[in-house]
């Protein structure tokens, strides 16, 4: 057993786990963050991703030992107070959503995007999410989700700008 | 004259995407039970052999190992429509994958770890891969004992001693002399592998059985009440000692339909005392162990005379079942009842056959069956027309089903079947047919058009049915109970939609229960065949016309006039033009009380149901009668450019048109045709499970079969969806949900045509295929 430190959502959390426990099994069995999914346990679909240190990885390849003194946040850190975030919001509104298990993946990676490129082009979109399998929506509402969630951060940034915010 | 709708049609979100982009949706996956146990399974590595052996002892010995259970302790033979399947296999596997040992423990590390010290002994057997091949005398019998399996009686019909677990005939005419006396004749042969349905979440189950043989399932299920029957069924329990639980489900496309882990869940729980156990499917066990799509051989054969007209059509249909047919048998009934596409056949003749191999098993796959013959008769239609040297949409508009016509099961077409030649009018007009692709800026690459048509009905017994609950809340609320799921498709904020309608409350005020109960939620069949918006739909509007008659009866007493006096509109009842006397349904709901205390009537809770109507066993010989609830049409055409270096396919447009009938929510339905075409791109271009010679299955991964990603969605796509109104349908509504992947590879196969030359009868379309035959022709030139 091995003892960590780790920072998920903004909280500090400290647990032993053994040295083959992968992330993703941390943060859904130990710590119930079961917004989380498991799609394939290979690192083939995406549905596990979460942000480690601010960039996009799939916990199901990482071991949670990895993520010793690291930050890790997942979709349940994506909504803030109650309210959704722009990006949620934006799935909600484009019609992103259907069965809904790739949709905490695919907003990680979206989140983990816009982390690196606040104005990112339709292709780079599309390159960002092309790790994450979505069998329901065919990928376009998601595509439109994320570019709306683009426009309508930087109309803020824009707004926030003129207002000297 | 018809109110203008409120709430129906409109492009509301969906009911469920908070608590999706939370992270709060609960799928079976997500849940756990104090006490739960876990389970990891064997799987058989021979497609055919006798079980020898198992020697779990080192198994039994691990610590944290609570059972270990084999195929010899259970007894039991399930299945939906032919029961041919064992929960482990006994003496025999067919095919690889097949679990033949489980493990149960107290962590899935352990089960798993147990798993890999069980040895089972081999012995194997001869094995029959090809469909064909093992419809021949002297193949290897998938199922010795097919002659004593129990199926549906009068819709199946399982040949003894071979492995054909059904035979569907469709008679129509006489083809004999049709074809002899036919101007131009054609004919041709087609393949399409299997393919898998990829729903997100892999199937998972966790039964706890109870005392007196009872049981509690939380299962990822299409149909909670297909569950709680089979298992019933299967091990001789009442059903109300069964209850099925089915939480957000991620993704079905008919792969969750029928019975899935639930057995085997529940023998587990039942070898450890009772306690929870929690079965989950790998993504490999999702493949190699759970059912597929069946694999198709299609011939065709079609004569026509010179003004275009079909005079006759052959078409005999091989399934590749695998090793159950539980499912399957049904999909080869539907698939030939559609067997000749959407158009007038006056002498048709197809023989289709459900065939045994030692594969990974069959159930349904959106739009069952459709895809596959529609590959093969969409395809036709164009080398026919171009044997006539007619226009493709010329020769289609020549043979289309119109009001008059009859179908090949001798159903009368009516206007109210929707209008195949506009949606096939539609998509020609949108993807400018008739006039030459531009070309493309590279030499090496060439652009094709093509077109298809499609259709289904949902594929279903003669009695299905739905029921739906509303309840009134204290404030004048619904609640809405019914037990078809949404796993996706959108169809319970349609529901919604429709409740709000008819009751005449704001949507807000409609909630429906996400969680399926079977102890709370009121009988439907199953959630396939794109009939639950349908069915469900008119149950819902029938709940809430009693919600309104008990709402009516007990205002009018209040207001003491006439019950048929009184309307109801914006959550209140009032006297035909008082709205001032208006009662709120907050005041209504739980009964009524007068200012002296007096009160009267009770809470209202309205019931609604829907059973198919008139539908007919199709006749054994010819297949005639009446299959269908209603049928939905519609058309792609698609616009690619190949590149001839590499094989790659580029979609630069795909239209898609369908009658909907009536389109309950834009929104959702766009969205849901959209999915259904990219899926529809996968069978086209990527997917299909390979085998080798020993029936190993080479690909149950993503690295290895592709399903679409983002980079793969077309240049571009459009949607323009007909409202020509259903008879029968909430609105006028019909099903669209498996459309829009149907012909979906037909129509990618003509464009292929069109822009290399090249015939194409085998999917999928990949790179490696596509790149071959171009080389072979310039090999040959």
């Amino acid at each position: 057993m091995h003892d960590i430190r780790v920072t998920v959502n903004g909280h500090q959390e400290s647990a032993s786990v053994p040295a083959t426990q992968t992330l993703l099994e941390f943060l859904r069995d130990r710590l119930a963050l079961t917004g989380t999914k498991e799609g394939c346990g290979i690192g083939e679909c995406g549905a596990c991703t979460v942000l480690l240190d601010g960039r996009p990885v799939t916990s199901c390849l990482m071991l949670a030992v990895e993520a010793d003194g690291r930050s890790v946040e997942t979709i349940e850190g994506e909504a803030v107070g109650g309210e959704l975030s722009v990006l949620q919001q934006a799935f909600v509104d484009a019609g992103a959503v259907q069965c809904g298990f790739c949709t905490p993946g695919m907003i990680m990676s979206a989140r983990g995007l816009f982390q690196r490129n606040a104005d990112p082009s339709d292709e780079e979109i599309v390159e960002a999410i092309a790790g994450n399998l979505c069998r329901c929506t065919g990928y376009e509402a998601i595509v439109a989700a994320i570019r709306l969630a683009r426009d309508r951060l930087n109309a803020a940034t824009a707004k926030g700008d003129r207002d000297g915010t | 004259m018809a109110r203008e709708l409120t709430y129906v049609g409109k492009p509301v979100a969906r009911d469920d995407a908070v608590d999706k982009v939370t992270g709060a949706a609960q799928y079976t996956h997500d849940l756990g039970l104090p006490g739960m146990l876990h389970a990891a399974l064997v799987l058989s590595p021979h497609a055919s052999a006798r079980i020898a052996s198992i020697d779990a002892r080192d198994a039994e010995a691990l610590p944290g190992v609570r059972a270990v259970v084999t195929g010899k302790q259970l007894p039991y033979r399930l299945g939906l429509y032919m029961q041919d399947k064992r929960i482990l296999a006994e003496d025999t596997v067919r095919y690889q994958g097949e679990a033949v040992v489980a493990v149960v423990a107290d962590t899935l590390e352990t089960a798993r770890a147990a798993c890999r010290t069980i040895d089972v002994t081999y012995e194997p057997l001869p094995s029959v891969l090809d469909p064909r091949e093992a419809m021949e005398d002297s193949a290897h019998r998938v199922h010795p004992d097919l002659h004593t399996y129990d199926h549906m009686e009068g819709v199946f019909f399982p040949k003894p001693h071979t492995n054909i677990a059904h035979h569907q005939k469709i008679r129509k005419g006489s083809f004999e002399e049709a074809i002899a006396a036919a101007d131009v004749r054609w004919t041709g042969s087609f393949d399409n592998p299997p393919v898998q349905h990829v729903p997100m979440e892999t199937h998972a189950t966790i039964a706890q059985a109870l005392p007196q043989r009872r049981m509690e399932l939380w299962t990822s299920s299409q149909s909670p009440y297909t569950v709680r029957h089979l298992m019933s069924v299967c091990f001789g329990i009442p059903h109300a000692s069964i209850r099925v639980h089915v939480p957000y489900v991620g993704g079905g496309f008919g792969g969750k339909a029928g019975l899935g882990l639930e057995p085997l869940a529940y023998v587990l729980s039942d070898a450890v005392g009772g306690r929870p156990v929690k079965v989950v499917a790998t993504r490999e066990e999702e493949f190699n162990m759970l059912p597929s799509r069946q694999g198709l051989h299609s011939t065709v054969e079609i004569g026509a005379n010179r003004d275009g007209k079909i005079v006759a059509l052959k078409a005999t249909y091989v399934w590749d079942a695998g090793a159950y047919a539980d499912y399957g048998v049904n999909i080869g009934r539907a698939a030939a009842y559609s067997g000749a596409g959407p158009y007038c056949i006056d002498n048709c003749w197809i023989d289709s056959y459900v065939v045994y191999t030692n594969k990974v098993y069959g159930t349904a796959y959106r739009g069952f069956g459709h895809l596959e013959v529609l590959w093969g008769i969409e395809r036709a239609m164009d080398q026919m027309a171009r044997a006539l040297g007619m226009d493709p949409v010329a020769f289609r508009s020549r043979n289309l089903l119109k009001p008059g016509d009859t179908t090949i099961t001798g159903e009368p077409f009516t206007p109210g079947h929707g209008n195949p030649q506009q949606c096939l009018d539609v998509v020609a007009e949108a993807i400018d047919w008739g006039s030459p692709p531009d070309s493309p800026d590279d030499a090496h690459r060439v652009r094709g058009k093509g077109l298809a048509m499609l259709h289904k009905a949902p594929a279903m017994p003669t009695f299905t049915s739905c029921s739906a609950v509303i309840k009134l809340d204290e404030d004048g609320a619904a609640d809405i109970l019914i037990s078809g799921v949404d796993y996706g498709q959108g169809t319970y904020t349609v529901l919604r939609q429709v409740a709000a309608e008819e009751l005449r409350i704001p949507l807000e005020k409609v909630h429906i229960t996400w969680e399926c109960d079977t102890a709370f939620s009121p009988y439907d069949w199953q959630t396939v065949a794109s009939r639950f918006a349908y069915m469900g739909g008119n149950a819902v509007i029938e709940a809430a016309q009693d919600c309104l008659r008990q709402i009516r009866s007990v205002a009018a007493r209040a207001l003491d006039v006439s019950p048929d006096a009184i309307v109801c509109e914006d959550g209140a009842a009032f006297p035909e033009g008082q709205p001032e006397r208006a009662i709120p349904y907050e005041q209504l709901s739980l009964g009524y009380t007068f200012a002296n205390g007096n009160s009267i009537g009770g809470p209202v809770i309205g019931h609604g149901r829907y059973i198919a109507t008139g539908l007919t066993h199709l006749d054994p010989e010819t297949g005639q009668g009446l299959p269908a609830q209603y049928w939905t049409y519609g058309a792609h055409a698609v616009e690619i450019e190949v590149d001839t270096q590499t094989g790659e396919i580029e979609i630069l447009n795909l239209v898609t048109a369908i009658d909907a009938g009536k389109v309950l929510n834009p929104k959702l339905c766009d969205g849901q045709i959209v999915g259904g075409v990219i899926q529809g791109l996968g069978s086209a271009l990527w997917e299909g499970f390979v085998f080798d010679e020993n029936g190993r299955f080479l690909n149950p991964a993503f690295v290895d079969y592709k399903i679409p990603t983002a980079k793969d969605i077309p240049r571009r796509t459009q949607r323009i969806l007909l409202e020509n109104p259903q008879p029968g349908g909430p609105y006028g509504a019909r099903g669209v949900a498996e459309h829009p992947m149907i012909s979906i590879p037909s129509a990618i196969g003509n464009a292929l045509y069109d822009a290399l030359g090249i015939e194409f009868t085998t999917l999928p379309l990949d790179y490696e295929r596509i790149l071959r035959r171009i080389r072979e022709r310039t090999d040959a030139s």
